[in-house]
């Protein structure tokens, strides 16, 4: 049997010292003697060679080939080799949550490192060493706001990912929070926020807006967290990393809690996840965040030593009263990130952002070129926009595949007035004779 | 040893970045502009590959260490998984593909994948099925209160709003049923390390949700009457559920499905010998019974009379979304290799010598340690560390020279209702050889904490850094070099 080191002489001698005649003598002495259930309805084991062979067969079955315009918060970005590499360190994957510290220096500095890195990119002081991914980090992000105002209102833009809207609907079902949606001009790619400012009252615990927007558009929210913070709510938003190697930092701007999705450094898509959420505040909230933190403190020698602080916010010591339930989070996704963001470098990371940008503008020209495509809304965006197509988009989006362009998302999907609006993101990834390609093939499918 | 901000110099790069193709953007407006650039490393590729690779070293793992974690099923993780789970079919699969019209057809392998692994793990523990959704045990554990939340708001039974919890649980349990809105009662064990059964008759009334059990507990013991906890729970109108975290004990061994509880989460990451990851990414999926089915959250893979595979969304009663997608995809994947490697006889032989293993650990260690509970233990067996606390010794200290002699230390002051507990869980993929150098070490600790304290209260000395001051971390945190 593999993965288990008894032989059966070993097995016999353990049982004999340990006063059992056979298993299931151990097994009733322990306490179980329900009758041994039937597993025919399992398959039978195989070996590596075997599992090996299915599996690269199921992985042959997906559709890897499409040239990838599809984003919606989850993007294809470049992953440097050396990220691969280092995450391949066993000494770092098969560690677990660094309880004891003077066996666990690697992964504690590298999360100091991580939440050091993703403060400098946000521009917010504190931050944790990980949360699941960006939407359950938005849940995070509220409830830390309904605890710290003693509020129970939320106003949600509808500019926010529509993911993570519904995982916030679903999370506030049992809750005492009242969840407020302002709705966005279904004509225009930007977020309501004269409808947020009018919204907010003295009963407001929190703003939560998206920069840049789930439409891909950038914009100003100084004006909005300034009613917040007069009404004493806080703001909060999530936000795409990449695109802050460009873009004023979200603590420039003045938000006291930021979150988001960390796919985008260096995670791969695979199918969902495991992904990165992260989560930065102004230092006044530190002791009110959610999750694991590293600190950076002495050893009895006076040297320099990492080790996981304010631990009585967590589960383990306040129980039902914690700052939330979470225990394991993504830390070997935060250190993917980290390495990243290393390798990548401060000018590489601009590089990176530019060439999104400039790169989705030149795909935005060629696709309004086509006869019958118009824009829609002409704000400011940085590597996501949407257009309107002459059809239903979910249709074109089905025929585009065909061509193999996976060409963006059908936004008809979440809302309900958008079915022929179509969200096409470009990365550092794309050419532009993919660029050129996915508009020629956009034409002739129209 | 030096941060990667700290090395470096301005203007060095670590990766070459492709030159721009297309034209120059409009510029970007200056109430938009980033004032400074973000101050990240400026490193070449080797100096940040050295600098993670030593900071690797300075980590105890399961690949360098004998690890028994208590609670945690520190298992040995295939190599094998890694490379399945490398492989761009998977790892290069865009979530929203199967949105799309027909997208489907384009993830039939990544959706095949999760449907198969739903199927054996509802098979193999007695559930009608499972969502694969949950990212890590504590998010599966909220999903499953989330779902007995919902069975009695759709009867309108809006009184049942207290989950029971049992002393010995895992914080993780208490904060779940918090975040998805109960109040939590506790529920003392008795002498024997069993639920305390009179207790639990009075604490049942009709404004019981349910309760939380570990099965088998968080002592590593197996609850003689949990059939009729089960029962009495159910007679009172609550739904029971199961925390997996121990599920390595009696996999194949005990359906938990049939033995009656309503929903129950495993983690992958433990019982299903995925990585840790130093603290994630896991993967928690939740199973349920036939009552709880409605109320899953969307999507749920379900396989189509052709032998296809498509997403289901349209689930009246549903939860609706607890991720962003269908759970954690390279983590599923790697505990359906170890499944599938498996097979039915493997899963009971890992039960088997988990329980062999962590008993032999007991027999051999109890005339040198405490023992809260003199009885059989399932995969992990609980010492007091109180037999030298007159000279001074501490569970900690145990726990420190352990790291000194090059072993990883169990699970420490958990549960909380034992007296300076040490959980001992030592997997079944531990050799007898590795095994016996641990209680040898264990003895030896022992003894020196008898006859020179000192020796044990100043490890360790063979570590990157000696004992850190918590104190001064928690009282003056720096925790980030912004």
């Amino acid at each position: 049997m593999p993965y288990i080191a008894n032989t059966d002489n070993d097995r016999d001698i353990l049982l004999k010292s340990i006063d059992c005649k056979d298993m299931s003598d151990l097994w009733e002495r322990a306490g179980i003697t329900l009758p041994q259930p039937s597993l025919d309805n399992l398959p039978s084991g195989m070996s590596e060679m075997e599992v090996t062979k299915i599996l690269k067969k199921e992985a042959n079955k997906n559709a890897t080939d499409l040239t990838n315009f599809l984003g919606g918060g989850y993007y294809d970005h470049f992953i440097p080799a050396a990220v691969g590499e280092i995450l391949g360190r066993s000494e770092f994957y098969t560690a677990y949550t660094p309880y004891q510290p003077e066996a666990s220096q690697g992964t504690l500095q590298a999360i100091f490192e991580w939440q050091s890195a993703i403060c400098r990119l946000t521009g917010l002081p504190a931050s944790n060493a990980s949360l699941y991914d960006g939407g359950t980090a938005m849940f995070e992000a509220m409830m830390m706001a309904v605890r710290i105002t003693r509020k129970r209102k939320a106003i949600v833009c509808g500019a926010v990912s529509p993911i993570f809207r519904t995982m916030l609907e679903c999370y506030s079902s049992n809750l005492d929070v009242e969840l407020i949606e302002i709705p966005v001009d279904d004509n225009n790619s930007v977020s309501n926020q004269a409808g947020l400012i009018e919204a907010i009252s003295d009963d407001t615990a929190c703003v939560i807006v998206q920069y840049p927007n789930a439409f891909g558009t950038v914009e100003s929210w100084e004006k909005v967290i300034e009613v917040a913070h007069s009404k004493k709510a806080l703001a909060i938003c999530s936000t795409y990393p990449i695109a802050l190697a460009l873009y004023k930092t979200p603590g420039e701007m003045g938000f006291d809690i930021v979150t988001g999705e960390g796919q985008s450094l260096g995670i791969p898509l695979n199918f969902g996840g495991p992904y990165l959420g992260f989560m930065c505040v102004q230092k006044k909230y530190m002791r009110k965040m959610p999750g694991r933190i590293c600190g950076r403190s002495v050893d009895s020698d006076g040297k320099e030593a990492f080790v996981l602080t304010l631990q009585a916010r967590e589960q383990h010591i306040r129980r039902e009263n914690a700052m939330s339930n979470i225990c394991s989070n993504e830390n070997l996704c935060a250190l993917s990130a980290l390495v990243y963001l290393s390798c990548i470098g401060k000018s590489g990371l601009i590089e990176v952002a530019n060439l999104c940008r400039s790169k989705a503008e030149f795909a935005r020209e060629e696709i309004l070129k086509i006869p019958g495509i118009k824009p829609i809304g002409n704000s400011h965006f940085f590597n996501e926009f949407i257009v309107e197509l002459p059809c239903d988009a979910g249709e074109v989006v089905g025929k585009m595949i065909d061509k193999g362009y996976a060409v963006g998302f059908p936004l008809g999907k979440y809302y309900k007035n958008r079915n022929n609006q179509l969200l096409v993101a470009v990365t550092e990834k794309r050419t532009k004779e993919e660029i050129k390609g996915l508009a020629n093939a956009l034409e002739a499918v129209l | 040893m030096k941060t990667i901000f700290e090395l470096g110099k301005a203007g060095r790069k670590g990766t070459s970045i492709p030159k721009c193709d297309v034209p120059l953007p409009k510029h970007i407006p200056n109430e938009l502009k980033r004032t400074e650039p973000a101050k990240m490393p400026e490193v070449t590729e080797q100096d940040a590959v050295r600098h993670f690779t030593l900071l690797s070293r300075k980590n105890m793992g399961i690949d360098t260490n004998f690890y028994p974690l208590g609670s945690c099923t520190m298992k040995y993780n295939p190599k094998f998984h890694e490379n399945i789970a490398s492989l761009e079919g998977f790892t290069e699969l865009h979530p929203l593909l199967p949105q799309l019209r027909h997208g489907c057809s384009l993830t039939q392998g990544s959706l095949s994948v999760i449907y198969e692994s739903e199927r054996i793990l509802s098979n193999l523990l007695g559930f009608e099925q499972f969502t694969m959704q949950p990212m890590a045990g504590s998010h599966g554990e909220l999903t499953g209160v989330m779902l007995i939340a919902a069975y009695h708001k759709k009867r309108n039974n809006t009184k049942r709003k207290v989950m029971l919890i049992i002393d010995s649980a895992h914080g993780t349990n208490p904060a779940s049923a918090a975040v998805a809105g109960f109040t939590t009662k506790e529920i003392a064990s008795d002498e024997n390390g069993n639920v305390n059964i009179d207790k639990l008759k009075e604490a049942l009334g009709d404004d019981i949700a349910g309760l939380m059990l570990t099965c088998p507990s968080t002592l590593g013991l197996f609850d003689q009457n949990i059939e009729e906890i089960l029962r009495l729970v159910h007679d009172a109108g609550g739904l029971c559920y199961c925390d997996g975290a121990n599920l390595n004990a009696i996999m194949g061994r005990v359906k938990p499905g049939d033995l009656g509880f309503d929903v129950m989460h495993v983690n992958l990451h433990k019982t299903f010998a995925t990585p840790h990851g130093g603290g994630g990414p896991g993967s928690g999926p939740v199973g349920v019974s036939k009552r709880l089915v409605p109320y899953l959250p969307v999507s749920q893979v379900v396989k189509r009379p052709d032998g296809g595979y498509s997403l289901e969304y349209d689930r009246e009663d549903s939860i609706g979304y607890i991720a962003p997608f269908y759970g954690n995809f390279a983590i599923i994947l790697r505990a359906y290799a170890y499944m599938l490697t498996l097979g039915k006889e493997g899963f009971q032989r890992v039960s088997e010598n988990a329980v062999l293993n962590a008993n032999y650990i007991r027999y051999k260690l109890k005339d040198y340690y405490d023992q809260p509970y003199d009885r059989y233990c399932m995969h992990e067996c609980i010492f007091s560390g109180t037999r030298n606390l007159d000279k001074g010794v501490h569970t900690l200290d145990i726990a420190k020279a352990l790291i000194d002699r090059g072993i990883h230390p169990p699970t420490i002051y958990f549960p909380l209702i034992v007296e300076e507990a040490l959980m001992i869980e030592p997997t079944e993929t531990e050799s007898k050889e590795t095994i016996d150098h641990f209680i040898e070490t264990m003895i030896e600790i022992a003894q020196l904490a008898e006859e020179s304290p000192q020796e044990i209260i100043k490890c360790p000395v063979n570590t990157p850094i000696k004992r850190v001051d918590e104190t001064l971390a928690a009282r003056k945190p720096v925790i980030a070099d912004f």
